[in-house]
């Protein structure tokens, strides 16, 4: 172990060296996030190695708009709304799924309850709020499949799920980015695998290394980017082997792909992304929220005051927003990384106040 | 939110499961995963397996789990 750390050290130590600034590594995955903090992994790497965390989270990066919409639902005499436990506690621009004191909102730990859900409440439309990674759409569209095998008419989802890659492209394409490499998501890859991010490597010449969450991982997944960094490379490579392969999980690619469609959706803080959200197919419209709600589009809201989006584009740390840990904490959230424990806001307010104090 | 656990298929039928992790038992589907069969460990996310695990991985999460457990029991001692 000691032997893989002081190798890995050596690697980070030449990068910065051959690079003489600063390195800004980007993690794309609130995990990582998480990890990094809770490892101390910040104080243990070279000063000049800064790690900024990116639009990892799914939580944090769903709109304030599509928020306003499960809100709406809820309310509905005839929905109940089946939700995972992350979303309950993120604001809306009024209130949250978790304060309604009114409504229908039911927790479930995976698509499948839902669908159960919908066969129990027969006089009720369940509508599953559908949103994360790649890792969870698969479980939304098998939940499709099945209501259309069960000749469920109650049921339906509203998707707000998001696509890493474009918003890793996104990210790339402002002029004023500053990321030199991403250490990119375990379990999203499993599903994408890691020629998913070929595009960012050959078009904007960017390491992209894929990390399991122990320690020891993130630092080698760090140490890698760097080894690429000195030798002036940029390739995708998965030290997460056991887990993710180059082609990933062809079987949910394919369920993802026969059900959804992806188009220019608005991200929280990274504005409208191309190709960056996903919406399930015309000839799955009778599943599709939108369309049995007549909902045409989802309204894009941010909250004033909030620099959640700065964070999450990796311009600006969380203590350098206003309201962080004063108007805004875990309690009393106002942003989106602050509700989320994968949040950025809230893995600094967890591990990186006392820091920060000192400083 | 991408958040994985690792746990042993011990009964399937079809595309549904019952996975055992550390004699926690829990219904899964592996729509996801056709290849695999009962007495693989699989990587599981919001009930749905996402691919296979060769048992030395999946034993260092079940190993943390642990840790997590005993602390929980007896939060005054921190065992390693």
């Amino acid at each position: 172990m000691l032997e893989r750390i002081s190798t890995a050290r050596s690697q980070m130590d030449a990068a910065c060296e051959k690079l003489g600034r600063q390195i800004n590594i980007m993690e794309v995955c609130g995990t990582h996030t998480v990890s990094i903090f809770r490892n101390g992994i910040r104080s243990a790497i070279p000063e000049k190695l800064k790690l900024l965390s990116g639009p990892g989270c799914p939580v944090c990066v769903t709109d304030q708009g599509y928020i306003d919409v499960t809100i709406n639902l809820a309310k509905r005499d005839d929905c109940i709304l089946a939700t995972y436990g992350d979303m309950m506690r993120v604001p809306g621009k009024d209130t949250s799924l978790e304060a309604l004191t009114s409504g229908n909102v039911k927790v479930v730990l995976s698509s499948d309850d839902a669908i159960n859900l919908a066969k129990e409440n027969p006089d009720k439309t369940v509508v599953f709020i559908a949103v994360g990674f790649e890792t969870t759409t698969p479980a939304s569209a098998v939940a499709v499949a099945d209501a259309g095998k069960l000749g469920l008419e109650n049921f339906c989802i509203l998707s707000g799920h998001k696509k890493v890659v474009p918003a890793m492209d996104a990210l790339l394409s402002d002029k004023n980015h500053k990321i030199d490499a991403f250490l990119c998501p375990g379990h999203v890859s499993v599903i994408i695998g890691t020629d998913a991010y070929k595009p960012i490597v050959e078009n904007y010449k960017r390491p992209c290394v894929v990390a399991g969450f122990e320690p020891m991982q993130v630092i080698e997944g760090i140490a890698e980017i760097c080894r690429q960094l000195t030798e002036g490379i940029a390739e995708t490579k998965s030290i997460y082997e056991v887990a993710v392969t180059p082609t990933g999980n062809q079987a949910a690619m394919k369920i993802i792909d026969e059900y959804f469609e992806p188009y220019d959706g608005y991200w929280r803080g990274l504005g409208k992304i191309p190709n960056g959200t996903l919406r399930l197919k015309e000839k799955y419209g009778k599943y599709d929220a939108m369309t049995r709600f007549g909902i045409d589009e989802i309204p894009a809201e941010d909250m004033t005051g909030c620099r959640c989006g700065e964070v999450l584009c990796g311009l600006i740390d969380p203590p350098e927003c206003a309201m962080f840990d004063s108007a805004c904490t875990p309690d009393e959230p106002v942003g989106p990384c602050m509700v989320s424990t994968e949040g950025a806001c809230s893995a600094w307010y967890k591990y990186g106040r006392r820091k920060r104090r000192q400083t | 939110m991408c958040l994985a656990v690792p746990a042993r298929i011990i009964e399937m039928e079809d595309d549904k499961a019952v996975v055992d992790a550390m004699g926690n038992r829990w219904n899964i589907r592996t729509t996801l995963t056709p290849e695999v069969k009962i007495g693989d460990i699989v990587l599981i996310h919001a009930g749905f397996a996402i691919t296979t695990l060769d048992e030395e991985e999946a034993k260092k999460t079940w190993e943390l789990f642990e840790e997590i457990e005993n602390y929980k029991d007896n939060p005054n001692k921190i065992s390693g």
